[in-house]
């Protein structure tokens, strides 16, 4: 863990969010818990975590539409809290929500943004775009009327158009096909190349991967962040990966055994994790020499990890 | 598997009461919704209470007290005593004594007063003479209802209230003649009154609505997030939304008089370039109210009953149906305070009476404050964050 990114002090110009203790309730909820982070200029930065864990709180008070209750930071030098309006120049923001006019085309939809931003070429822009990403011959449809694969390129485009200095996006892959998963985010890596700095929620954990830091909340509280290697090897899971046949049965047996902490079916294996693991060798022992199953030590997977840490934050923060 | 299961399962006999069960659970639904809006339920509630105490209390159809302006060539008893007469009638209330019939004329077609009685000079020793001379009463008929009862009752009662003081018999020879002019609406055509009038209570129906729900539409569709997380500000918003319609507010005015005109008759005295540009004020202050009603509510539903509530006084309390000057003083005050009091005023000055802005000045200004009002009230009140 030593020498790794997060434990050098990056100099200010280079930390496009650093923001401390931010904490955020609704009607005596707390949403946000006491959360900080900082993301580096030039980085594909994942957020993630269960639904209704505070990601798109945060997100929405980095970008000034929600005041924080306490903590501080800026976003691209700018404070949070006093340079709301300086803020939303260089940043754009993709809702989780399609959140265009259904009622304009995607043409005018774009020329909105662009004349809001005062560019001053609106309706080069707008083409621009269009054209950028692929929406060549679709330009005069109406936005309510595209697929969710099309729409979420519009809305990846209309927060692009201004050319922002940091997008964040809010799960902007939920609902789209794998295909135009895998376009979205060859198109944010080539944004990050050149120098944009990304910000995105998701639940997917290929995604996750595709990020060069992570960071996982869950119930308004930062649990772990780093690259996914990091977070990996800090979870502090063993893992034992067991192939063969009639996994029903197993499961049920291990679930609950003490050392193990988890046993997920992954396709036709199963993965067995404990943070404890002489206590999880002990428990697997009576069935490691059964010819039914093959039994290899193995890495967690992210997604185990993720379970694990979220499991752990329920007995922590809910009681 | 399931599905063949639902279908096959699907022929069973359906649970008894079925139509009733499903109905109720609607029924317990609706009002569940109905008891969460809390702005429904305070207009049901307040709709009806107001419409009662407004058409009980504030309306009056046979006006009494009506604002009168005396010019008295002459000092005499005989006068005073005219004068008393008529205020004893309780249709006339004297609120100015004027000095020139300039001054009385200006009265009049500004609105300010409904009837101006003038004493001519010499009248008292006219009378003496038993030369029947005049006594002039300027009715402003524009409104044939507020001006008929006063009119009508001028003569029999005059003559009673006069008949103790003169010591003159009874039946009496009245010594000298009432000579009663209906001013700009001499036939008492009510819709000479009416169309003019129109173009208001239309206009702030139409625009109130257009805005009312503006912003409220942003946030049901969910495009309000992005707008917010754009450099837009409150103000560049507001505008954005109110300037296309005050084009829209502007050709149906066009429409509105246009036809009034063309087909009713109605005149157009005044000058047309005033009266497009008051009605541009007019349309505005609408709909800056109806932005305002937008950056309070909570939804579009809330946004059209707001504005229905605020139609409602507008249409009775604004001198469109009923006589202004006939209200009593709190429904006046309520009156000042909405922008089509102040506009019918203007529209019939202008298309009547072929007033100018001289004459106008007053209810100008109160629209342009109302205007001002409004749209401060929406810039502070508009949420620039989703907090």
């Amino acid at each position: 863990m030593n020498g790794g990114p997060t434990s050098t002090q990056p100099s200010a110009s280079s930390i496009a969010i650093d923001v401390k203790g931010l904490t955020k309730s609704f009607g005596g909820r707390e949403v946000v818990h006491d959360l900080s982070m900082q993301v580096k200029r030039g980085e594909i930065y994942g957020f993630l975590g269960p639904n209704g864990s505070g990601k798109t709180t945060t997100i929405r008070i980095l970008c000034g539409l929600l005041t924080p209750d306490s903590g501080e930071g800026t976003c691209l030098g700018y404070d949070i809290r006093r340079d709301a309006d300086k803020i939303k120049r260089k940043v754009g923001y993709m809702t989780q929500r399609f959140s265009l006019y259904q009622d304009l085309s995607v043409r005018e939809n774009l020329e909105f943004v662009a004349r809001l931003y005062g560019m001053p070429d609106a309706r080069g822009a707008a083409a621009d775009m269009i054209a950028r990403i692929g929406l060549k011959g679709r330009e005069e449809q109406l936005a309510g009327e595209l697929s969710g694969g099309w729409k979420q390129r519009l809305a990846l485009g209309a927060c692009t158009l201004p050319n922002p200095q940091l997008l964040l996006l809010d799960e902007p892959t939920a609902g789209v096909d794998p295909k135009a998963r895998r376009d979205f985010w060859n198109e944010i890596h080539a944004l990050a190349a050149d120098g944009l700095t990304v910000l995105v929620s998701t639940h997917y954990m290929d995604e996750a991967e595709r990020c060069h830091e992570i960071a996982y909340i869950a119930y308004g509280h930062l649990l772990a962040h780093g690259t996914v290697d990091e977070v990996i090897a800090k979870s502090g899971l063993s893992t034992w990966t067991v192939t063969g046949e009639d996994f029903n049965g197993l499961m049920a047996e291990l679930t609950g055994k003490p050392g193990v902490d988890m046993v997920a079916p992954f396709g036709t294996s199963l993965h067995v994790s404990g943070r404890d693991k002489a206590a999880l060798e002990a428990a697997i022992t009576p069935y490691r020499d059964n010819s039914k199953w093959r039994w290899q030590p193995s890495e967690p997977s992210l997604e185990d990890v993720f379970i694990d840490l979220m499991g752990r934050s329920k007995d922590n923060f809910q009681g | 598997m399931s599905a063949t299961d639902t279908i096959r399962n699907g022929e069973e006999r359906e649970p008894a009461f079925g139509f009733w069960r499903r109905s109720y659970a609607m029924l317990v639904k609706e009002f569940i919704q109905l008891r969460r809006d809390r702005v429904s339920f305070a207009m049901i509630i307040i709709i009806p209470v107001m419409q009662l105490l407004l058409f009980g209390f504030a309306i009056n159809t046979t006006p009494r007290h009506l604002p009168t302006a005396v010019l008295l060539q002459e000092d005499s008893d005989l006068g005073r005593s005219i004068l008393k007469a008529m205020e004893n009638t309780a249709y006339f209330r004297f609120t100015r004594e004027v000095h020139t019939v300039e001054q009385l004329d200006e009265l009049l077609q500004s609105g300010k007063v409904l009837f101006g009685v003038e004493i001519p000079r010499g009248f008292e020793r006219a009378v003496r003479r038993g030369d029947k001379p005049a006594l002039l009463v300027a009715a402003d008929a524009t409104d044939p209802v507020a001006a008929g009862s006063a009119l009508g009752a001028l003569g029999p009662l005059v003559q009673g209230a006069l008949a103790h003081d003169l010591h003159i018999g009874d039946p009496p020879e009245m010594p000298f003649e009432i000579r009663a002019h209906a001013r700009y609406n001499p036939a008492a055509e009510s819709r000479l009154n009416i169309v003019p009038g129109l173009v208001g209570t239309i206009l702030t129906m139409t625009m109130l609505i257009f805005t009312a729900l503006s912003v409220t539409r942003e946030i049901e569709r969910g495009t309000m997030e992005s707008l917010l997380s754009m450099p837009i500000k409150p103000v560049e918003v507001m505008f954005g939304k109110i300037i296309p319609y005050v084009m829209v507010g502007f050709i149906q005015a066009g429409l509105i008089i246009g036809i009034g005109v063309l087909l009713f008759g109605v005149p157009v005295l005044g000058s047309l370039t005033l009266l497009g540009l008051l009605t541009t004020l007019f349309i505005t202050t609408n709909l800056s109210i109806g932005y305002t009603f937008s950056t309070i509510v909570q939804n579009q539903l809330q946004a059209m009953q707001l504005s229905m509530m605020f139609f409602l006084p507008s249409i009775l309390l604004s001198g469109f149906m009923f006589p202004f000057a006939g209200m009593p003083v709190w429904a006046q005050y309520i009156g000042e305070v909405l922008p089509l009091t102040h506009f019918i005023r203007i529209v019939r000055a202008i298309m009547l009476k072929g007033a100018a802005m001289p004459n106008l000045q007053y209810d100008t200004i109160a629209l342009a404050a109302l205007m001002l009002f409004a749209m401060t009230v929406a810039v502070t009140r508009f949420r620039r964050t989703l907090d």
